[in-house]
């Protein structure tokens, strides 16, 4: 089945209906090791929808989903946790895998949130939290990495750091990395590919090709097509892991 | 002053605290306490088949409340009934069921008081090797489906996303619910049961900064509930149920302080 050893999730056809109402349908994509995939699109797109498909989350599906590993690690978008339950940091970090106190540590200090370790979850601001759960989903050195608009509530240097710090996860483990995300310019820089959705697959291809599609412009507005292209004709040069600019 | 008959009581108590207690905290944390009502419940279904078919009291119980919860998650999937609903809905009518049942059995002379809130104090040698085994067994099994189960509870779709299987920790859980409460149901009743699940895991929640240390106070708090309770009720002849939960409660409200001492601290 597995022509090409670096496909890590393969989704066919796939969709998903809730109560009669398709929440996405007809999406085809491949995350392959040390890809960036990027679903964009307008609220209730199906993003969210279709990440859970390809994590099995979704069992009833139209279409198929092909998945060769079981190393995931997971940031939701949504998480509702009952604080009726006491629950440090470091215990939600030790959740679905023994990880050792090292990789812990680590994981923790590349987020910032090394000082919140044996802070209790509940206790934690919107974006403090956004860092655990990032930490905790890199933490267990994944082979695919589902990323829902990860850094939602985190400040704005923050961001872009851990923008940085997912580019760099994505080539230092060779993990394939499904993102969901808002940020045009994010888009831009690190992806390899984009899925541009609304209901269903409306364009996909290279970050410059999704920008130039017709469909994309209709959806998103001709501003931020120009964000796309004119983004696209300015960069002449890569950033290195320390944001050094390096000429092309 | 120790009659062979309160070291049985206090050996079937502990064992009985043993598994309650992280099942508790699991019920508290899950938001299951009425699910464990309604389980008691119906165990009065299966304590009237136990004597209708003379079968054991422990096998039958858990026939039964393993049935009515299957029962409940089918009625979840295909009515657009809420859970509270549904819970009440079963655990009334088991409970009124097993009542009408019980009235045509007119042959049986019935202890509707013991059936209600256990004796412990009428425990078998045979009954302590049910508990000892069956409860054992839970723990095992508990041990087992630990991590699932935990983070499940944290967050389902995490746990199903990254492999853990959910599902199938908390079908095995409901069955453990189940079990418990087959094996306690003489020992403390139907009214009860839930009692000990409950208070000393709210005792713990309130001293324990992580789900490990709550387990362990919850199993303690249970120990000592049970010993509190029993010797109290041989000191003032009360009856020996209810002074374990009211032991329970005790213990509850002291925790209370140490919640307001942490406010404290704090400020």
């Amino acid at each position: 089945m597995n022509s090409n050893n670096n496909i890590l999730v393969k989704l066919n056809n796939a969709g998903f209906r809730q109560s009669k109402k398709w929440l996405v349908e007809g999406v085809s994509l491949t995350v392959e090791k040390g890809k960036i995939v990027t679903l964009i699109g307008p609220n209730g797109s199906g993003k969210s929808t279709t990440a859970k498909i390809a994590l099995g989350i979704y069992k009833n599906i139209e279409g198929s989903v092909e998945k060769y590993t079981t190393k995931v690690g997971y940031v939701p978008q949504k998480i509702s946790i009952d604080w009726t339950l006491p629950i440090r940091v470091y215990d939600f970090m030790l959740l679905t895998e023994t990880i050792e106190d090292s990789a812990i540590d680590e994981a923790l200090s590349l987020t910032g949130v090394i000082h919140l370790k044996n802070k209790n979850l509940g206790s934690l601001s919107g974006g403090e939290f956004q860092r655990v759960l990032i930490a905790r989903a890199i933490s267990k050195k994944p082979e695919l990495l589902v990323l829902d608009e990860p850094v939602q509530g985190v400040d704005y240097t923050g961001e872009i750091a851990l923008y940085e710090l997912i580019k760099k996860i994505s080539d230092t483990l060779n993990c394939g990395i499904l993102l969901i995300s808002h940020d045009l310019h994010m888009v831009m820089t690190a992806t390899d590919h984009v899925v541009c959705l609304n209901g269903h697959v409306c364009c996909s291809g290279s970050p410059l090709d999704v920008a130039k599609n017709n469909e994309y412009k209709a959806l998103f507005g001709e501003k931020a097509s120009q964000i796309l292209t004119t983004y696209e004709h300015k960069h002449d040069h890569v950033h290195s892991d320390q944001g050094e600019i390096k000429k092309n | 002053m120790f009659d062979d008959f309160f070291i049985r009581a206090l050996v079937a108590g502990i064992g009985i605290a043993f598994v309650t207690g992280p099942l508790g905290c699991f019920v508290v944390w899950r938001r299951l306490s009425y699910f464990g009502d309604t389980l008691a419940h119906s165990a009065l279904l299966g304590v009237t088949m136990a004597y209708t078919l003379d079968l054991n009291i422990a096998i039958s119980v858990f026939l039964i409340s393993s049935i009515i919860a299957l029962l409940l998650i089918q009625l979840q999937k295909r009515t657009n009934l809420p859970g509270d609903a549904l819970l009440g809905l079963l655990a009334h009518s088991s409970l009124a069921v097993g009542l009408v049942v019980i009235g045509f059995l007119t042959f049986i002379r019935f202890d509707i008081m013991g059936l209600l809130f256990g004796d412990i104090l009428a425990v078998t040698t045979d009954d302590l090797l049910v508990i000892w085994t069956g409860g054992g067994l839970i723990l095992i099994v508990l041990k087992l489906i630990w991590k699932p189960l935990l983070a499940s509870t944290v967050n389902y779709e995490l746990a199903e996303a990254e492999g853990l299987n959910p599902d199938r920790a908390k079908a095995i859980f409901t069955i453990l619910m189940a079990a418990v409460i087959a094996i306690s149901i003489k020992m403390v009743g139907l009214l009860l049961i839930t009692g000990m699940l409950i208070i000393p895991a709210a005792m713990a929640r309130n001293i324990s900064d992580s789900p490990q240390k709550m387990v362990v106070f919850s199993i303690f708090g249970g120990l000592l509930s049970v010993i509190l309770g029993l010797y109290s009720s041989l000191e003032f002849n009360t009856s020996s149920g209810p002074s374990i939960i009211a032991a329970a409660l005790i213990l509850f409200i002291l925790s209370l302080f140490k919640i307001k001492q942490s406010i404290k601290l704090k400020n």
